[in-house]
């Protein structure tokens, strides 16, 4: 500015490092340190990205990718998968019956049968799963509606749950416990499953109903308050989530390690799907010591009891039968996908190398012998 | 003297213009004594003290007005907003998220200010601080400069600095004359004489002056340095005397006194109303052109922030017109929400949507740009290039905000005095008669003709050539109007010449006048003094001439010479006149024209100041009638000037030729070097110079500015004399477009060298006369346009004669033209700074001029020839690192935000976040942002040495080439590409196929599902690692630094993620993010999925930068592959020069 112009010499006087004719020393201080990094010399490599150098790359990158891909596609198309939806939206469909007189109110239970065939068999562990759709488990408000101290047996959240469980959040006075949508809309139908022999009999296959949560949600996040014995105690006090038939401590009587909180039915449900569209895993039926199938083929009989109203929202329910494979369960996009970019690379490649051997050879050539 | 008529001549035309100029009038009672009664009634007048104020806040009002002024950027206010919109309503991210930062900035930057303020204060108050010697009640009294008023009556000492503008009353030297120097006011470095007013330089002490009774009448401040009119009306037994008073009598704030051991003056302007401070334009903050883009590219993502926001919040509410998707019975809402009007729900949800989505801007731009500036410049400083070992200096950097603009520069304005040149003339060489003489500092006064000489005519000079020496030394002895000044003791800067014991000075208004004087001494005549109204000189025989000086011809530019008539001790009557070729040579009768003409012409090429000298004997008859014409012209009231004119011309006349001098302003080293370069880099070099046209027309060929070959256009006051300036300017416009259309453009490849291209000579009188407004007529509105059009055609353009304001007004002119270009203004002096203010880049130079355009420049640099480092190296690479700064961050938050969006369309529109909110605040500063900053300060795309070499790689980034339009969508378009594949990848892996882990780290054989947070987390690590390694693929220059940075920032996200998930919070309440990341690494898809996403997303990328460099490299890509191919060649520069010279064309 203007006054800081005026003053110059006067500061220059005062400031004896700014006066010029104070000596060498003066001189010197100011000289800039010659060093590699202030002088912007630092060593380095210099790449650059020319048709040249990136070729390779890119067929390799195809070599890779084409194996990769069609590796993962034939795992993927191996894995044995069945769908049934059994939301009873059509009269032609068994549980329609019971998605028609579907009422909260209700205190009897509505069964259906549906009937399926599985054409071949089923190999080792097989993977049971429901599926929802048009279910929005990410909208923001239902993402949000929990409270996950309470979930981890935290006291003072059990009796007065986060404002997060807003509408859900007390019932007739007493906290709810567990609070929030999410835990509210619990899935709860019943699925059972009978093999259907050549003569008839059905007989009902083995679900096993643990290990289907993440370790550390089972053993760490969600906790019951006070240890999982007498839950009963534990839970005075709250009441049932509106929309539950029964109470919390109530969700396994039989294993006090999957009952409460830390149920495993209920800590998949808590886990908030990422799309509208989703499955979750219900039951796993494990492998057969003996060399059978786990599920051999024939004629199934899927028993629901049907609980959970979908149509409402327009929504399915769907039970999915299916086997893994090393690389997770049936997932033919990403063998695609691999193969479709392996091939897009090499395809490049090639047209890189006709650039390259057009262009750049001509240029070199033109400028050095220039 | 001379100069008395002179300056008599100007008060009678100004007086004959009449007093139009005069706007409004101030009356000054010196000694604040009122005038007698009786006279007219005068109305006291209030004026300013002088106090100079610079500071912007006091400490009252820091807080509110800083806070005020800073949220005054858009940007800030902006993230305001957001601010406050988190805290009011319910937002899918918490208010942290956004205050934070904004704080932080907020508060760094008011710190800042506040400390420079402070600086200001402090530099306020010394100036207004420093001691006066005023006159009251007859005794000279200290006061602080801030308490001057006007019409105190100031005591002043030599080499004191004028505190305010004052009217000099009296000096201590008889003829009522005092010298200044203006070096720190206008840059010239000569002395000045001032005169007193003639009826008070009687009063020489205190007591006298205090009892002067005198009133002054003058024009209100104006800002032109060389124009003041005003009348002195002195009281003299009550009879008031008006005189007038001007421009010599003035003398100005700045200015300094010299060689005159006291004066008394009377303030007439004080404070902010000095010339001085007229002169200096307030200090605007300069805005870097890329800064103009980003807030263009601002304002587009704010409007697609606004769409997004509308389309979703839109969208929402047509998707929720069926009750059972908005409010199914597993999600209801609350009461109060559902009692809330739909207008106001609408509102909220728009607001929540901008929120969710307003990273696209993200603070940390800013806060990154602002960095980078900082640091950045620190480079410029560390530059050893650019320290200076003879002054000790290194380049300052004084504002870090344009250091890209040093690499869009295309119009250079610089000063020639101090710029340019050294300002220090030496006497190179004179020739007699084709004889040519060396000066050599130690030939001690002998004389060696012909040892150096390399144009002899005859080798040895006969006894008329003899004489004609002797002459020609004797002319240059006394034909000037040099002052000496004897000194004891040894000041030891310039003119210090040892005579004896004693020193002693030559001091004149022309510095070509004490080298010449200086020459002569060196070749063995020395002028003594002027004693008596004789001239002494020392002859080489140690012998004293003495010669009458009977008359002086002084100097004017129209005329370009001047003449003395002398009467030797013989008694012989001599006329010696020296002035330039052009108006010497026509009035020669005799003498060897045609080798001093050849010696001239030569010189002249050289860029030496050439001189010619000659002499007419006179007889006593012509010397009678000489002194009638003189005295006639001199008494004469009318048309004295012309009669003057007329009387000179029929004196110089009938001229013996005896030789020219060359004098030489030394340019400064490399300061051709330099303007060739910026030529070759396409930058206009213009020259504004205060100095005299033909001075400085020298300097610019000797400094390549103007070729051999240049055609000068000629846009002077001489020649609107003739003409009048509509056809002047219709007559170049009309030589310069001809000549243009034929040649092509090649004239822009800046290798020109073949082709004539033009060099323009304007004058700060005609300039003004371009300059002024339309008036009735509309033709003249036109002059400008004209004018620029015949500028834009010149190469190089010389503007002499200038005052601070005009070259400020040029830069203006240029700033304004429709192209808008970036301009630089380079300079030494007082004179630059309005110049450096207001181009767009100002650069001060630490010269002898004091530190003022230092003081107010952007960058200062110890020597012109640094301009090419700082321009071409250090400006070329800030602008590339800067744009692809700004790129790059639009880039990754478009990558960013865009997955978000999408993802509103599969959530039902709720806002939900796709990311975790420690994802959302710590993507932009920490996981990637140390990268971009250390790329935008150590990037080198092309190595130091290949950029100084080759300057028409500037033309490659000129004209904002990195930040247009067409290079920004791309970047965004690659941001919505990138964007596309990670969501719809991790959308089709999560969508109808079980995307689930073995879970193997936990217990063999289990299906685990993945939740919404793994979803967010797949896409994010996909994003982290995209946007890294498209920063890592654009690095040229990958020192130690960049490898840490680059991979230490994924590790960092990494182990950040990591703990992030591994760490359960129970105080937190949040643990959404347990164990995600971690579950998301156990599966085998997941790892598949993620490599495959980034290739995919840099594959684009890849191929276009590989396709274009092998389709259409540019100027720079070819030097880069230039340079791997040729590496292991010992030639590599020479064929880079090659090369790089052959494709600029």
């Amino acid at each position: 500015m203007m006054a800081s112009s005026y003053n110059a010499k006067e500061e220059d006087a005062n400031h004896p490092g700014a006066a010029n004719h104070a000596g060498a020393g003066v001189v010197k201080s100011k000289k800039p340190d010659n060093t590699a990094f202030k002088q912007q010399r630092l060593p380095a490599w210099q790449p650059i990205l020319t048709a040249g150098t990136v070729l390779p790359a890119f067929f390799v990158i195809g070599l890779i990718f084409i194996p990769i891909g069609i590796g993962l596609y034939v795992t993927s198309n191996n894995i044995k998968e069945f769908e049934i939806d059994y939301t009873g939206a059509n009269i032609d469909n068994p549980c329609y019956n019971c998605a028609k007189n579907f009422s909260w109110n209700s205190t009897a239970q509505c069964v259906c049968a549906v009937t399926f065939t599985l054409e071949q068999p089923f190999e080792s562990n097989v993977f049971m799963y429901y599926g929802l759709s048009n279910f929005y488990q990410n909208h923001r408000r239902y993402v949000k509606s929990r409270d996950d101290s309470q979930l981890n047996g935290d006291r003072s959240a059990l009796t007065n749950p986060s404002k997060e469980c807003e509408p859900y959040r007390r019932s007739e006075g007493s906290p709810i416990a567990p609070c929030g949508a999410i835990a509210n809309s619990l899935f709860n139908d019943t699925l059972q499953l009978y093999h259907i022999d050549s003569n008839g009999t059905l007989n009902e296959i083995p679900l096993v109903k643990k290990g289907i949560a993440w370790w550390t949600d089972k053993h760490v996040k969600f906790r019951n308050p006070g240890g999982n014995n007498n839950l009963t105690v534990a839970f005075q006090g709250t009441s049932k989530p509106v929309n539950w038939k029964k109470p919390v401590f109530e969700l396994d009587p039989e294993d006090p390690e999957n009952n409460g909180f830390i149920n495993e039915d209920f800590i998949v449900w808590m886990r908030t799907a990422a799309l509208p569209t989703f499955r979750k895993l219900y039951r796993i039926i494990q492998k057969k010591p003996s060399t059978t199938p786990t599920l051999p083929s024939g004629k199934y009989v899927l028993n629901v009891t049907y609980n959970y109203p979908v149509l409402s929202f327009d929504g399915r329910k769907r039970m999915i039968l299916s086997t893994i494979s090393w690389m997770g369960g049936k997932n033919p996009f990403l063998g695609i996908a691999y193969i479709t970019v392996g091939s897009i690379c090499f395809f490049l490649g090639v047209v890189l190398l006709i650039i390259h051997h057009k262009y750049d050879n001509r240029n070199n050539s033109a400028d050095i012998s220039n | 003297m001379g100069m008395d008529f002179s300056t008599l001549r100007t008060l009678i035309s100004r007086y004959c213009v009449g007093e139009e100029n005069w706007v409004d009038s101030r009356t000054i009672y010196i000694g604040h004594k009122e005038p007698p009664p009786g006279t007219e009634a005068f109305i006291q007048q209030r004026f300013p003290d002088n106090r100079i104020v610079s500071s912007k806040y006091t400490f009252w009002n820091f807080v509110p007005k800083n806070m005020f002024e800073q949220f005054r950027r858009v940007a800030n206010f902006y993230f305001l907003i957001i601010f406050l919109v988190q805290l009011i309503i319910d937002t899918p991210t918490s208010p942290i998220t956004s205050g934070l930062p904004l704080f932080f900035v907020i508060t760094v930057t008011s710190i800042k200010q506040g400390y420079e303020d402070w600086l200001r204060h402090k530099a306020d108050n010394s100036v207004n601080q420093c001691p006066v010697h005023v006159v009251q009640h007859g005794k000279v009294v200290r006061k602080q400069s801030r308490k001057l008023r006007v019409g105190d009556v100031v005591f002043m000492k030599e080499n004191e600095t004028f505190p305010c503008d004052l009217i000099l009353l009296s000096t201590s030297r008889d003829d009522g004359t005092c010298f200044v120097t203006t070096a720190s006011l206008d840059g010239e470095s000569s002395h000045k004489t001032h005169y007193a007013v003639q009826d008070t330089k009687a009063y020489i002490t205190e007591k006298e002056v205090d009892s002067i009774q005198a009133t002054i009448e003058c024009e209100q401040p104006q800002p032109d340095l060389y124009k003041f009119v005003g009348r002195i009306n002195i009281y003299m037994d009550n009879e008031p005397v008006a005189r007038p008073l001007g421009a010599e009598n003035l003398l100005l704030r700045g200015a300094t006194l010299k060689n005159t051991e006291h004066i008394y003056a009377v303030a007439i302007y004080t404070g902010m109303e000095t010339k001085m401070a007229l002169n200096y334009q307030s200090k605007t903050q300069k805005r870097s052109a890329v800064e103009k883009s980003m807030n263009a590219y601002l304002v587009v993502y704010l409007c697609i922030l606004i769409s997004k926001a509308l389309i979703n919040t839109l969208l929402k509410y047509v998707w929720q017109a069926d009750s059972n998707r908005d409010e199914p019975w597993y999600n209801n809402r609350t009461d109060t929400e559902r009692q809330r009007h739909i207008v106001i729900r609408a509102f909220t949800d728009f607001l929540a949507f901008m929120v969710l989505f307003n990273y696209i801007i993200p603070v940390s731009m800013y806060v990154t740009v602002e960095m980078q500036k900082f640091l950045g410049s620190y480079f410029i400083m560390w530059d050893d290039d650019m320290f200076d070992e003879e002054l000790g200096e290194r380049a300052v950097v004084n504002t870090s905000d344009l250091n890209e603009e040093l690499g869009q520069v295309e119009y250079v304005f610089t000063d020639k005095t101090g710029t340019l040149t050294e300002n220090n003339m030496e006497f190179i060489e004179c020739c007699v008669d084709g004889h040519i003489y060396v000066a050599d500092a130690i030939c001690n006064g002998q004389v060696m003709p012909g040892a150096t000489s390399m144009d002899m005519i005859d080798s040895s000079p006969g006894p008329g050539a003899r004489e004609h020496e002797e002459l020609f030394f004797r002319a240059l002895c006394l034909c000037h109007t040099v002052q000496v000044k004897e000194e004891e003791t040894v000041d030891g800067i310039k003119h210090g010449i040892h005579q004896g014991k004693s020193t002693s000075f030559y001091i004149s208004s022309s510095p070509d006048e004490v080298a010449l004087v200086e020459g002569m001494k060196r070749l063995g005549f020395t002028y003594l003094r002027l004693r008596d109204g004789h001239m002494e000189i020392l002859n080489r025989e140690d012998e004293i001439e003495r010669f009458e000086l009977l008359e002086v011809l002084t100097f004017d530019s129209v005329r370009r010479r001047m003449s003395v008539i002398v009467r030797s001790s013989t008694g012989e009557l001599y006329l010696f006149c020296k002035g330039a070729d052009s108006s010497i040579f026509p009035r020669v009768i005799s003498g060897k024209v045609e080798e001093v003409r050849a010696r001239v012409e030569h010189n002249a090429v050289e860029g030496l100041r050439t001189l010619c000298v000659a002499y007419r004997p006179l007889s006593p008859e012509q010397y009678t009638e000489v002194c009638h014409m003189l005295n006639g012209a001199k008494l004469s009231l009318h048309d004295r000037d012309k009669r003057l004119a007329e009387a000179y011309d029929a004196i110089e006349k009938d001229l013996i030729l005896l030789g020219a001098t060359a004098v030489e302003d030394r340019l400064q080293e490399k300061a051709a070097d330099t303007i060739e370069s910026l030529h070759k880099a396409g930058m206009k070099v213009w020259v504004l110079t205060g100095d005299k046209m033909e001075t400085a027309a020298a300097t610019c060929y000797a400094s390549k500015l103007f070729h051999r070959n240049t055609q000068i256009l000629e846009l002077t006051t001489k020649r609107t004399e003739e003409q009048n300036l509509h056809d002047v300017l219709f007559d170049l416009s009309r030589t310069v477009l001809r000549q243009h259309g034929g040649m092509a453009r090649d004239s822009f490849s800046g290798l020109s060298g073949d082709c004539t291209d033009f060099g323009l000579i304007i004058d700060g009188a005609t300039l003004s006369a371009v300059m002024r407004p339309a008036q009735e007529d509309s033709n003249s509105g036109n002059y400008k346009e004209i004018f620029l059009e015949i500028c834009r055609n010149c190469s190089a353009v010389l503007c002499c004669r200038m005052a601070p304001l005009q070259k400020a007004q040029i830069v203006k002119l240029i700033k304004a033209s429709e192209e808008h270009p970036i301009t630089l203004a380079i300079g030494d002096g007082a004179n630059d700074v309005s110049m450096i203010l207001e181009a767009h880049v100002g650069i001060g130079i630490m010269g002898k001029e004091g530190r003022q355009a230092v003081r107010n420049s952007d960058y200062a640099i110890p020597k012109f020839k640094h301009l090419k480092k700082i321009l071409l190296v250090h400006g070329h690479y800030y602008y590339i690192r800067i744009s692809e700064l700004v790129q790059y961050f639009f880039y990754k938050n478009v990558c960013f935000i865009f997955p978000q969006f999408l993802y509103q369309f599969f959530c039902g529109f709720s806002q939900q976040p796709l990311f975790d909110t420690a994802y959302l605040t710590l993507y932009n500063i920490s996981f990637t942002s140390l990268p971009i900053l250390l790329y935008s300060l150590i990037e080198q795309h092309i190595n130091v040495d290949i950029l100084k070499k080759d300057p028409s790689l500037y033309r490659d980034i000129a004209k904002n080439s990195l930040l247009r339009w067409p290079i920004f969508i791309y970047w965004t378009l690659l941001g919505v590409y990138d964007a596309i594949v990670m969501f719809f990848g991790a959308y089709f892996l999560f969508d109808n196929t079980t995307f689930t882990s073995n879970g193997q780290l936990m217990t063999t054989n289990t299906q685990m599902m993945f939740g919404n947070w793994t979803f967010g987390t797949l896409v994010f690590t996909v994003l982290v690692f995209t946007v890294t390694f498209k920063l890592a693929l654009d690095t040229h220059y990958w020192t130690w630094i960049n490898h840490f940075v680059i991979w230490g920032s994924l590790v960092f996200f990494v182990v950040f993620s990591l703990l992030w998930g591994g760490i359960i919070r129970p105080f937190l309440n949040y643990q959404r993010m347990y164990y995600v990341f971690m579950q998301m690494l156990s599966s085998g898809p997941a790892w598949l999925s993620i490599i495959l996403l980034i290739t995919a997303s840099l594959l684009p990328d890849v191929l276009k930068k590989v396709i274009c460099r092998a389709l259409w490299p540019t100027t720079t890509e070819c030097i880069q592959t230039k340079r791997r191919c040729l590496a292991s060649e010992p030639s590599t520069i020479f064929m880079l020069s090659q090369t790089s010279s052959r494709i600029s064309f």
